[in-house]
């Protein structure tokens, strides 16, 4: 059992280094003085220092959080919405098109979504800015936050809510009081997913966005299309520091729950 | 239930449908009608343009407008054509890679000990959180020709001139499989974490050796989560613009890269409508493999 | 039933498409009585359970309660309330709040909701409880936590949907003198679903057999035991050996078994009559030697107080029987069974 014992061990921790050691090898060089990988110049926060300075780069960090938080905000209010649709209302009529529809741009290549975001944003007279980029994200996050709340709901024993209408509760009552506290940490998690897929976006937003409305990501593809410099490897670090705070603080809150990524699969 | 209660269902499902309408049904069925316009110097830039204004007689007499020229052309404009297949044989091979890098990989995680389990798993699927730009931007200093990958194996003397990995359709390969591994371990992990360990006991107890536990117990029985995990990586790699603009050449064609560029370079509304289309209809067999492989995985007991 | 009725349900049917879940069911239940619905799984008995409640809606007739017709009345408008099988305690709420639910839905004060909800542990005998979360409670515990949380409300009448299911063996059979207890004190109406007949037979003041949406018979414990309507009350409560025969009026009246003559002075059926006896395993007497039908031991199972004998007859499945445990008999010994005259009950037909 030794060898099996070792030879487990070895896989688990190569697979670790595959998938972290290129992110801590980026964070390490966002510290290094030298502008050349290979050639450590010693600890420094110049890169750092320097992103301050970049207002064009501050400008799209916060346009990026402030669409990423109304963004998700409107798709796990909609996810919510339809997953309770899906999976309580029964058969009705257009169910399997609403179904399809809902689950279509999880799929779909997103470049095939933002052209006909883009299309339809065109044929409707709307002036692409950061409107059309809150809505574009929304309706593509929407996806993820109902596959998290319909998986919520279904895990959700339908005898509690029946035991509040027994005990007087009205079906409205009985969903608010007791179905919603119960898939709470769920809808925590629709919206972090929503939020840090809005906030990773590239090809979306290049197509629904409009001058004025440049994101984090945009921002930062068109500076790694110069090449790589330390300063991406500084924002690129601060963007991985803050995803894994909330990571973290999510799954504090959430005690070892299943996350929304868990539910995707 | 009484009826007083079917206005608040109506809102409740009316609220999503209207906006899925509006800003997905409404914007597919017009790509597809884009597809079969003509590119126009116009605002948009595509003829025939529908109006209500049109009456039926002239709705009638743009519709005859319609034509298939963009996919024709696509017969002849060896870039799409190319472009397609390149992008299902980068999508296949580095599917197989990242189901035989992960496969490993979700078997020592589903075998560690229960209690360190959720963390693993956890840990594994993290950085799918995390940006996927940034992620493929790492690759960038790590595979470039004075890169780090480069540097460390000269410095070991395994070679003695820099290999050209960055800008290749290899550094993609690496990069989808990098990429989109965590998409491949949970489907992977959960269907071997599942499994009874008695399985493997009964197996051994009735003369298997370990390999051929391997063979006749796990594999077959993590068949789901192989086909489940395959398809997850599969369907958005065909697709995929970020990996092949940031790690391939100038020469590594992708459907999405392709459509991309004609899009935002050419302007040719039409026929980049129309790729997206032909890119969809690409698709749809992979899905309908998906969906077969989740009700057979569902209808499993777990 | 003493009382006046309390609840009445009335003509009721109900079918999921194909599916007949009740048909025609007609029973009433009486003011503070204890009432059993009791049938194998798939008889209707949760579905009658649940249109009383008003989670389903019958497709005729009518369910009537202290004399209001029930019909189009929401689950939350219906004094009635329900202790589910799983118990569908709200687990984000803790002890307290969960026996408080109903009180506040009906808009009771927070001191009247103190008072009741100490009222209801102590009646369940979890005081000190209030503040406990659900997940840190035992299965029994949780059972007593949802019958509060039933009560807490002073329903008209409290439906049971195997309430004692989820416990195990030993536990069951202490709550079941606590439920008994708490619904003498309150006087309220229970009825609990069941397919457990020890439960029911336990239990309840009356019984309501149920199979495959029919109602076979209604009667109080003993009734039901002793004088089951049709075969399948006879084989579905306690343990019965069905023995198929003829009705013989040569000098006399008489079942003949294939065994032999069984003398009865029950003259409703004519000469030939094909019929069937039901005769419950105590009924048959069992001796080494003497008069009376020749058998053979065929097993003995040890049940405690009692041994099982199955006791091998000619042309015949072999027959329960039950004996007193110092008796002693060994496989393949030689007996004689004695059955006396009107033992059991007869049932025309064949199977």
């Amino acid at each position: 059992m030794r060898g099996v014992d070792l030879a487990r061990r070895a896989a688990i921790a190569a697979g670790f280094v595959f998938l972290y050691g290129p992110i801590l090898i980026l964070a390490a060089m966002s510290f290094n003085a030298s502008k050349l990988v290979t050639v450590w110049g010693g600890f420094s926060t110049k890169w750092y220092l320097a992103l301050i300075e970049d207002t064009a780069m501050l400008d799209a960090a916060r346009i990026s959080l402030e669409a990423a938080a109304l963004s998700a905000a409107i798709a796990t209010a909609l996810g919510l919405c339809a997953a309770v649709s899906l999976t309580r209302f029964g058969e009705f009529g257009t169910r399997t098109v609403f179904f399809g529809a809902i689950h279509a741009p999880l799929v779909m290549p997103e470049v095939v979504l933002g052209l006909a975001l883009l299309s339809a944003f065109v044929a409707f007279g709307m002036e692409r800015g950061f409107a059309t980029l809150v809505i574009a994200h929304a309706t593509f996050t929407m996806c993820f936050a109902t596959v998290v709340l319909v998986a919520a709901l279904r895990s959700f024993d339908p005898a509690l809510e029946e035991a509040a209408q027994d005990l007087g509760a009205t079906p409205f009552g009985a969903f608010v009081l007791v179905a919603l506290p119960c898939v709470a940490p769920s809808l925590v998690s629709a919206f972090l997913l929503a939020f840090t897929l809005s906030l990773d976006d590239l090809v979306i937003a290049s197509f629904s966005t409009g001058p004025g409305a440049t994101t984090l990501p945009m921002r930062i593809y068109s500076q790694v299309r110069l090449g790589v410099t330390p300063e991406v490897n500084a924002i690129s670090t601060l963007l991985l520091a803050f995803v894994g705070l909330v990571l973290g603080l999510s799954a504090l809150a959430t005690r070892g729950r299943p996350s929304g990524a868990a539910d995707l699969a | 239930m009484p009826k007083r209660f079917s206005l608040a269902r109506r809102l409740v499902l009316g609220v999503p449908y209207l906006w899925i309408a509006v800003f997905f049904l409404a914007p597919m069925a017009l790509i597809a009608k884009i597809s079969l316009s003509r590119p126009a110097q116009a605002r948009p830039p595509y003829e025939p343009v529908f109006s209500l204004s049109d009456g039926v007689g002239g709705f009638l007499s743009k519709i005859q407008t319609l034509t298939f020229e963009a996919y024709r052309s696509f017969g002849e404009d060896r870039l799409y054509l190319d472009s397609y297949l390149n992008s299902l044989a980068i999508a296949a091979i580095s599917t197989l890679v990242t189901l035989l890098v992960a496969y490993p990989f979700a078997l020592a995680m589903a075998r560690a000990p229960a209690r360190a389990r959720p963390i693993l798993i956890g840990l594994a699927v993290a950085p799918f959180w995390t940006s996927f730009l940034i992620r493929v931007y790492a690759w960038i200093a790590l595979l470039k020709d004075e890169g780090l990958v480069n540097h460390a194996l000269m410095a070991l003397h395994l070679i003695d001139a820099p290999l050209s990995i960055y800008a290749t359709n290899l550094a993609v390969v690496i990069g989808i499989v990098y990429s989109y591994l965590p998409f491949m371990l949970l489907p992977l992990y959960s269907a071997l974490e599942r499994q009874d360990p008695l399985l493997r006991e009964a197996a051994a107890d009735l003369g298997a050796s370990p390999a051929q536990v391997f063979l006749r117990v796990t594999l077959p029985l993590s068949r789901a989560g192989v086909v489940a995990g395959c398809l997850l990586v599969f369907i958005p790699a065909v697709g995929e613009f970020v990996i092949p603009d940031l790690l391939g050449g100038s020469d590594t064609l992708m459907i999405g890269k392709t459509l991309w560029t004609d899009f935002f370079a050419n302007r040719d509304w039409p026929s980049a409508s129309a790729a997206a289309m032909i890119l969809l209809a690409l698709l749809i067999g992979p899905l309908v493999l998906a969906e077969r492989a989740r009700l057979g995985a569902e209808g499993r007991p777990s | 039933m003493t009382t006046k009725p309390i609840l009445s349900v009335e003509h009721v049917s109900k079918r999921f498409g194909a599916v007949v879940a009740l048909e025609d069911v007609s029973l009433e239940v009486g003011e503070g009585e204890f009432f059993a619905l009791l049938g194998p799984s798939g008889c209707g008995k949760t579905t009658l359970m649940r249109l009383i409640a008003g989670f389903e809606t019958p497709d005729a007739g009518r369910v009537v309660l202290a004399g209001a017709d029930l019909s189009g009345t929401p689950p939350h408008r219906r004094p009635i309330n329900m202790m589910f099988q799983s118990y569908a305690l709200f687990p984000h709420l803790n002890v307290f709040d969960n026996i408080g639910f109903g009180l506040r839905r009906r808009g009771a004060g927070r001191e009247e909701v103190a008072r009741r909800v100490d009222r209801m542990l102590e009646i369940v005998q979890l005081q000190g409880f209030a503040g406990r979360r659900i997940e840190q409670l035992s299965g029994g515990q949780k059972q007593r936590v949802a019958l509060a949380r039933a009560l807490a409300p002073g329903p008209s009448l409290l439906l049971l949907d195997e309430p004692l299911g989820a416990l195990d063996r030993k536990l069951r059979e202490e709550t079941q003198f606590q439920l008994k207890d708490i619904q003498r004190r309150l006087k309220t109406s229970f009825v609990i679903v069941t397919h457990d007949q020890d439960e029911a037979l336990a239990l309840a003041d009356r019984i309501a057999i149920m199979r495959q949406g029919n109602v076979e018979q209604i009667g109080p414990p003993f009734e039901i035991y002793e004088r089951p309507a049709n075969r399948f009350v006879a084989g579905f409560v306690g343990a019965t050996n069905m023995i198929e025969g003829r009705i013989s009026r040569d000098g006399g009246a008489f079942f003949v078994a294939p065994f032999g003559r069984l003398e009865r002075s029950d003259r409703a059926l004519p000469d030939g009559a094909r019929a069937a006896l039901s005769l419950r395993p105590q009924q048959i007497k069992i001796r080494r030697d003497g008069d009376g039908i020749p058998g053979v031991v065929e097993d003995v199972a040890f049940r405690g107080e009692t041994t099982q004998l199955r006791i091998g007859v000619e042309g015949q499945e072999a027959l329960r029987v039950s004996c007193a445990r110092e008796a002693g008999f060994a496989p393949g010994e030689a007996v004689r069974i004695e059955i006396a005259p009107d033992a059991g009950v007869l049932f025309s037909g064949s199977e």
